[in-house]
């Protein structure tokens, strides 16, 4: 991995203790990401790519735990400080873009309130500095008449209004790491791309670094430069956007991208994956893949593979081990 | 080939004025949201119909009227040849036209009773048309209505949270299929569910329309997922169809500028690199739409008539649409 690199996630483990046994939510992830650099998590309900997102903040809920393995931001380790100095960080360093801007926003503030609060809290600024900044901030995500819209409450702005707050909070203390989980989700498709255009052009004035967790491949296909696509809390496929999307190497990948219906090229079936994701519990030996795999053989069932190289991107799959 | 749903002239008003003591205190007049307005189409047998459009845009409403979840507030809404609103004896409505209707929901964690056994899921609509009435007739038809989607008996003993969000959607579809109807409403019926499981339903329910019979509304914003599934597409905005006609036509060469807007607003898989214009604005308030067309705010291609009158449905390129701007 790049030195550059103002992200890192090295060997991350997550894990929930139950009385049935200790459950491995996310098993062995591993990425980087550089400054300016938006990196899409694609994955199905259950992959661990939230929970990635949540470690990185140190909002992981109990009883989850990181288990082994280590966040670094700009090479220094975050995953174990102390509550008030990860608070101090999160924020600062690291803002939040959640998927529903409803229940991100206080409903009984106003979004300048909010605004303020969060500049005074990272940097040091008077009220009507931190207010002249949050009209700025405002007006960058687009918001008309943003001098007037300040004093509004959450509930007088639409979804997509709203979410465009939601990125001006995360962007108010010009963090140097966004984790945006699901942020076009709760949205309409036309809405959706006022929104996806707006996050991409201000990562790219501010050089934030992006971890952009999605189930949406339309998304990342938009946004990332790359993608890391997880699968059962592994990650199964790491590498640019444009070669994972044209050349998936890994066979979940080619049948995740054979599932999206498409315009031009007109099936009569998609291609379906059959089975579900194994549950927590009952993960399988070996790959995770392999009881839903077409390609499956022998080696699969019994070892785990790691991440290989396979052309410009890497797949933690066995048909590519030399 | 006649048409098997008719829908003519179909609007529903919601009263959704505040109560009667604050309009008498506050003087405030009462209000009404135009849900859907002077909605007209047919669905021929055995094609699927689809109906796109952002949130909010009444198509939803539109599949609760045909099902009879709500009552027009004017048109007539046929089904087979038979309206909707006649009543039976009973004063209720015809069983024997409900039995052909049936309705797959958007959220298959809420559609199915938590305490209900599959089983009894299933059977219920069995039952509540008295198709059979001996119980291992009914065992037998649940435990076959499972294997249609793929499901085994033995997981009608199971309850529903032991089924993943996929399974669980098939299992309404099961219930759907039970009564041996001939015409299913499906509101956004994939958009719960992850895009491999999509896949699987959309391949199961274009099999069971294959192998049934079946006439199919299907209501999504997907626009993907409605051009893989559908023969005939209708775009609604602010509760009326804006354009309506054959997939080909209505996806291949849109006319009117929503549709427009629509098709550019997806994200582009093949990045190929080419530049998207993302939209500016949002649908308006539908308790104070624009006077004129509803779409005149936002489209590019406005004119002088847009926003002094509202125009109609007009046949043009093989399909219906209804802007000054195309015709």
């Amino acid at each position: 991995m790049t030195s550059s690199a103002v992200l890192e996630v090295k060997d991350l483990h997550i894990e929930f203790p139950t009385r049935k046994g200790v459950l491995k939510a996310v098993d062995g992830v591993s990425f980087s990401i550089a400054p300016g650099e938006v990196l899409g998590v694609v994955g199905e309900s259950g992959a661990g790519k939230s929970l990635t997102g949540a470690a990185i903040i140190g909002l992981l809920e109990p009883p989850g735990r990181i288990a082994s393995g280590q966040i670094l931001l700009d090479g220094r380790r975050i995953d174990n400080l102390p509550y008030e100095e990860m608070r101090k960080i999160r924020g600062r360093q690291i803002g939040a873009i959640f998927q529903d801007p409803l229940t991100s926003l206080n409903p009984l503030y106003t979004v300048g309130r909010q605004l303020t609060e969060t500049i005074q809290t990272h940097l040091d600024m008077n009220e009507s500095q931190a207010r002249d900044r949050a009209v700025k901030l405002l007006e960058e995500v687009g918001i008309p008449a943003a001098r007037e819209r300040i004093d509004h409450y959450p509930h007088q702005f639409s979804g997509g209004m709203r979410q465009r707050v939601v990125i001006a909070l995360a962007l108010s203390a010009e963090p140097k790491v966004i984790i945006a989980d699901e942020p076009t989700t709760a949205l309409d498709v036309s809405i959706q791309a006022q929104i996806i255009t707006l996050l991409k052009r201000l990562c790219r004035d501010h050089g934030t670094a992006v971890m952009l967790v999605t189930h949406d491949m339309g998304v990342i296909a938009e946004t990332a430069d790359r993608v890391a696509v997880m699968y059962a809390g592994r990650v199964a496929e790491i590498g640019p956007v444009s070669e994972v999307i044209h050349k998936p190497q890994h066979p979940y990948t080619v049948g995740l991208m054979g599932s999206i219906p498409e315009f031009d090229t007109h099936r009569e079936r998609l291609i379906q994956i059959d089975g579900a994701m194994p549950r927590l519990d009952a993960i399988p030996q070996g790959c995770a893949f392999n009881p839903r795999c077409t390609k499956v053989f022998d080696r699969c069932k019994s070892d785990r593979p790691e991440l290989i190289n396979a052309g410009p991107t890497q797949a933690a799959c066995w048909l590519h081990a030399k | 080939m006649t048409a098997f749903v008719t829908l003519q002239n179909v609007s529903k008003t919601f009263d959704v004025s505040a109560p009667w003591l604050n309009r008498v205190i506050e003087r405030k007049p009462q209000s009404f949201l135009q849900a859907v307005s002077d909605v007209s189409f047919d669905i021929r047998r055995g094609e699927t119909l689809a109906l796109v459009g952002e949130s909010g845009c009444g198509k939803s409403t539109v599949a609760r009227l045909i099902v009879g979840l709500y009552q027009p507030t004017k048109g007539t809404i046929m089904v087979d040849g038979k309206d909707m609103r006649i009543l039976d004896e009973n004063g209720d409505h015809s069983r024997a036209l409900r039995r052909k209707v049936q309705m797959i929901f958007q959220d298959p964690y809420a559609s199915l009773n938590p305490r209900w056994r599959v089983a009894d899921i299933v059977a219920e609509p069995i039952r509540t048309h008295k198709l059979l009435t001996d119980n291992a007739a009914i065992d037998k038809r649940v435990a076959e209505l499972l294997g249609y989607v793929k499901l085994t008996a033995k997981d009608g003993e199971k309850f529903p949270h032991q089924f993943s969000g996929g399974q669980r959607q098939r299992i309404s579809i099961a219930r759907a299929l039970a009564s041996n109807p001939e015409f299913l409403i499906c509101d956004e019926p994939t958009s719960a569910l992850d895009v491999s499981v999509q896949a699987q339903v959309l391949n199961l329910m274009k099999d069971l329309q294959r192998e049934m019979g079946l006439t199919y509304l299907f209501i999504s914003h997907n626009l993907q997922v409605v051009h893989h599934i559908s023969d005939r597409v209708g775009v609604m905005y602010l509760g009326r169809i804006v354009e309506i006609g054959d997939k080909k036509q209505v996806f291949g060469d849109p006319q009117h500028p929503y549709t427009r807007m629509l098709l550019d607003a997806i994200p582009d898989l093949k990045m190929t690199g080419k530049a998207r214009v993302p939209v500016a604005g949002e649908v308006p308030n539908p308790l104070n739409p624009p006077t004129g067309c509803a779409f005149n705010p936002r489209c590019p291609k406005k004119f002088g008539p847009c926003d002094k009158e509202g125009p109609q449905l007009i046949s043009f390129k093989d399909r219906q649409v209804a802007c000054h701007a195309a015709v």
